[in-house]
């Protein structure tokens, strides 16, 4: 059935998909970006039909609905400035405190929200692309999160979009300290991705906790900030439980996400 | 070579990846995204040239790479081994019968994330890899296998809306007429 000329043809397809499995990351990153622009059409179609089905959704609430979300929000809006100006008599105590012993001042998250695309249609990664990328100041490695805790990290990055890879995906891994009473109580780990156990909905692991560790059930858990990609104290979670591994030299334990990860439809991208 | 229905095949690749990307229903509901692009290339093969079996996979593996965080490439070997395979064998294949058709959609369903699989280990990747993986992978062949008999049905449709069917030939030959009459 198949003739010399295939052979020959399917050689070179060959040749050229292993040539493209042999490109360096970068490379092959931004490759995969332009071939993903080829959707950016349907993208936009499907974004205007969403915002349509959106305003036609708006306008059958009842005008009661409204008049009570306002009054809502009107009473949240005033929760919050009062919340804010004590947050600022705190910081600037804080500046003062931190002046006067030497340590660094700590600066505000500069925030981008990004809406996101399309997810990994692949069941072993766990990645989505958003709507930010170069021209909107996005580089790789910034932290991704929603107002609930932190998301993922930006893999890579082109002109108007931009791949990001999930907590949860085995190619990323989190400094995470479990808030304990006091700074110098705080035990360390690593999240990462036991592949030999089935991951729950929402679940991760936080590994390398020391063998005696003290975590328990409800802790929360936040970045570490060690490795420079995410700044410290974005929260991830809390445990739901633990167990001794490697006879009893390291702890792990399993950390219920914060953020709801299957539902993302907005993130926001911390700035450097 | 025709090239309508080759380009209706990718075509409905495109949008095929594009909703696999932007539509997680199967996720939500089954735990699992369901690939239809084993399904279009048994349809390619049964059906199409091979050209269009290599375009398919080339293009669509490419297209649903670049969706996803695998290395880009690593889908296309795959598709073009399960398009290659049916094409060597398909006169010996029954194209026009369902459960055919649904035995193909699950063996190529099955072999596609294999395949994939064993390039993505060699290549030193790490995915995400557990128990549940394997009810994926069930869902994955079934979910080929119910798409398949589909193609085939919605691009038969197609062909046959859009394209000039062949006259039929009667059996009727004007030198075996029976004359009545005297005449």
């Amino acid at each position: 059935m198949l003739k010399k000329w295939h052979y020959i043809f399917l050689f070179f397809v060959v040749l050229l998909v292993l040539l493209l499995l042999r490109l360096p990351l970068g490379t092959a990153g931004k490759f995969k970006l332009a071939i993903s622009g080829l959707f950016l059409p349907l993208f936009g179609l499907s974004n205007s039909t969403h915002q349509w089905l959106g305003q036609a959704r708006d306008a059958l609430v009842p005008r009661r609905e409204l008049l009570r979300q306002i009054e809502q929000l009107r009473h949240d809006n005033e929760d919050l400035k009062l919340r804010l100006a004590q947050d600022a008599q705190l910081e600037n105590e804080n500046a003062r405190l931190r002046s006067q012993i030497g340590w660094a001042r700590q600066t505000r998250w500069r925030l981008k929200p990004a809406r996101v695309m399309a997810r990994d249609p692949a069941n072993w990664w766990r990645s989505l692309e958003i709507d930010l990328g170069s021209r909107d100041g996005l580089c790789t490695n910034l932290a991704v999160l929603t107002p609930d805790g932190l998301v993922g990290r930006v893999q890579s990055v082109s002109e108007a979009r931009s791949q990001v890879v999930l907590l949860g995906d085995p190619n990323l891994r989190v400094a995470a300290k479990v808030a304990g009473p006091g700074p110098a109580n705080a035990e360390t780990g690593i999240i990462m991705v036991n592949s030999s156990m089935p991951q729950e909905e929402g679940m991760i692991d936080l590994d390398l906790l020391s063998g005696a560790s003290g975590v328990e059930p409800g802790q929360s858990v936040l970045t570490w900030g060690a490795g420079g990609v995410f700044r410290e104290g974005i929260p991830i979670g809390t445990i739901v439980d633990k167990r001794p591994k490697e006879y009893g030299l390291s702890t792990e334990a399993r950390v219920k996400l914060a953020a709801n990860l299957s539902a993302l439809e907005e993130v926001w991208v911390i700035l450097p | 070579m025709k090239w309508r229905p080759t380009i209706f095949v990718l075509a409905a690749a495109f949008v095929a990846v594009f909703l696999e990307a932007s539509v997680g229903l199967g996720r939500k509901l089954l735990g699992a995204q369901v690939d239809v692009l084993p399904a279009l290339m048994v349809y390619a093969a049964l059906t199409l040239g091979f050209t269009t079996i290599v375009l398919l996979a080339i293009c669509g593996g490419l297209w649903f790479d670049s969706l996803s965080l695998n290395p880009v490439g690593a889908s296309v070997l795959p598709l073009l081994l399960i398009g290659l395979l049916i094409y060597r064998s398909r006169e010996l294949l029954l194209r026009e019968h369902l459960f055919a058709q649904v035995v193909l959609g699950v063996a190529a369903g099955a072999v596609q994330p294999l395949g994939t699989l064993f390039i993505l280990l060699n290549k030193g990747q790490t995915p995400l890899l557990s128990w549940l993986t394997l009810w994926q992978w069930l869902v994955i062949a079934l979910g080929a296998g119910l798409v398949t008999p589909v193609c085939f049905k919605l691009f038969d449709r197609l062909h046959r809306a859009l394209e000039y069917q062949p006259v039929t030939q009667t059996s009727f030959r004007p030198d075996r007429e029976i004359k009545r009459g005297r005449g």
